[in-house]
């Protein structure tokens, strides 16, 4: 089922934190939804899964209005909000039956789901622990596990990941991966190792805009124009003969004999870098072409200061 | 717990403190029941009531209950039935005390059952409205304390406080309108065995209006 979003803006009291965004999610994509904090992310979920009105604007989950059948729309919709909530006195099993309970599953049908969310979130040995006592990767499958407890066709994840530890977070990102087939899957985060782990397609919003939604292969290939060479010489070099070497477009001194360069226009100035430094019998100590990663595009689309500047 | 305390403070009103105690009094009736136990639930229900909002919105499980497919109607009638449910089991046991007198009176028997019956039905009237508001209190605050504080004086003002300000005499004649906007003015009615239509409405409708209060409060939780 395909999720869309309509010129979606939210008002609080003065503050715009959403301003008309739009995207469609097709059925059976996984989106990774990402922006800095404070950037609407959340409130974008809270709203889809009716949980906040919007200002102005509408969601459409399948053929359903959030603002006019919020309860068909919940009934499709499987979310896990940001903190995860749940009720921390009850036990995993109890909990999972009673919000199975609140999708309308009851008898061997309920009984039978809550079994199956168990055993997919790995929770098996925590099964019969009160949810107060488990640790936060734990808690995070619980989380999954009551936002899947009625097979939903879209699955709204709002930072699944956040607060866990490397190890939790591979796990948690696995069974993101595993219970996502057959599902249309929005998931918002601010660590984008995430989006290339999970996703193939990027929404990024900031400040209450959409600024980029692409194939994460293209955007990486916007970066890549301005992607620097790292060049480190054993001995002392001008900046200006630097500077004069062909397709050379910026340099940049980093450190004692090292530096930054941009070649034109994306052209790969490795070899003229080479060449030079044979000519002029300096020893070259590394040549480094910067690694493409989705933090510059992030950081260039988002315009925080890149902390190298 | 809150069935513990209860059952603990209105038995030991009942029978042991010996201002109260009907063995002391030697009137085979409950009236130290029907009298006292509405002070006790003015701060008991507020404590059954304290968390159901509340403590939802302080741990943000009400994000969790509000993108479930339930109404807002669902939820509020959901908390209110379970703090109610809660109040007639804990006032069920006392059904005891009415055998135990039946069996002590002299002769035998000699108890006014309708008048019992009558004042039942106006407790648990009288725990309905109570809930009604402890619930509305937890929907307006995040705080436990605070939504017990409120719930315990909202109940004592409705319950005798309207009554006792009715008394005043700047209200002249306007003392008895305000004395019937009480709870202990229909509540007393009640316990003499007459069961009245506007009791009944008085009491139904207040507990309605404070779960619409409730709705309105709930439904702006953004």
């Amino acid at each position: 089922m395909s999720l869309e979003i309509n010129h979606l803006t939210k008002v609080y009291g003065k503050q715009i934190a959403l301003n008309a965004i739009s995207f469609s999610v097709q059925d059976g994509e996984i989106v990774g939804f990402l922006g800095p904090n404070g950037a609407g992310k959340s409130t974008t979920m809270k709203i889809s899964t009716g949980f906040l009105p919007s200002t102005s604007g509408d969601v459409k989950v399948g053929d359903f209005l959030v603002s006019e059948r919020p309860l068909q729309v919940k009934r499709i919709v499987g979310y896990l909000a940001e903190h995860n909530p749940l009720y921390l006195d009850m036990y995993v099993h109890e909990h999972l039956r009673f919000v199975g309970g609140l999708y309308g599953l009851s008898g061997s049908r309920l009984k039978h789901r809550v079994g199956e969310m168990i055993e997919l979130c790995g929770l098996t040995h925590e099964q019969n622990k009160k949810i107060e006592t488990l640790s936060k990767g734990y808690r995070q499958r619980v989380g999954l596990a009551q936002a899947l407890i009625h097979d939903p066709k879209v699955l709204i994840l709002d930072e699944p990941t956040s607060g866990l530890d490397p190890n939790q977070i591979v796990e948690i990102r696995k069974l993101i991966k595993e219970i996502s087939v057959n599902k249309t899957v929005v998931f918002s985060t601010h660590i984008m190792q995430e989006v290339q782990a999970i996703c193939d397609r990027v929404i990024v919003i900031n400040k209450g805009e959409i600024v980029a939604d692409d194939k994460l292969v293209n955007l990486l290939q916007i970066e890549n124009k301005s992607t620097g060479i790292e060049v480190e010489f054993e001995t002392s070099i001008e900046m200006e003969e630097l500077r004069s070497l062909p397709f050379v477009k910026e340099v940049v001194l980093l450190g004692r004999n090292k530096f930054r360069l941009i070649g034109e226009g994306g052209i790969d100035i490795r070899p003229e870098i080479f060449k030079f430094s044979s000519e002029r019998k300096i020893s070259l100590l590394g040549l480094k072409k910067e690694e493409v990663s989705l933090e510059s595009v992030f950081r260039e689309l988002t315009h925080a200061p890149s902390p190298d500047a | 717990m809150v069935i513990a305390v209860f059952l603990t403070g209105i038995g030991l009103l009942m029978w042991v403190f010996p201002e109260t105690s009907v063995l002391e009094y030697g009137f085979a009736d409950m009236d130290t029941l029907f009298s006292m136990g509405p002070y006790v639930l003015i701060f008991l229900v507020p404590a059954i009531t304290m968390k159901s909002f509340a403590e939802e919105k302080k741990l943000g499980t009400l994000e969790l209950l509000f993108t479930k497919p339930l109404s807002d109607w669902d939820i509020v009638i959901g908390k209110f039935l379970a703090a109610f449910l809660l109040v007639v089991i804990t006032l069920l046991p006392t059904l005891v005390y009415y055998l135990s007198i039946v069996k002590l009176g002299n002769p035998v028997g000699n108890v006014d059952t309708p008048g019992v019956v009558g004042s039942y039905i106006g407790l648990v009237m009288l725990g309905g409205v109570f809930c009604s508001i402890g619930i509305f209190a937890s929907s307006i605050t995040s705080n436990q304390i605070v939504a017990f504080i409120l719930a315990a004086f909202f109940c004592f003002i409705f319950y005798s406080g309207l009554e006792s300000l009715s008394s005043l005499p700047i209200f002249g004649s306007q003392g008895l309108l305000i004395k019937q906007l009480g709870i202990l003015y229909h509540y007393e009615s009640t316990s003499k065995g007459l069961m009245d239509s506007r009791d009944l409405t008085y009491f139904l409708s207040v507990t309605g209006l404070m779960l619409v209060f409730t709705k309105i409060k709930v439904s702006q939780h953004y």
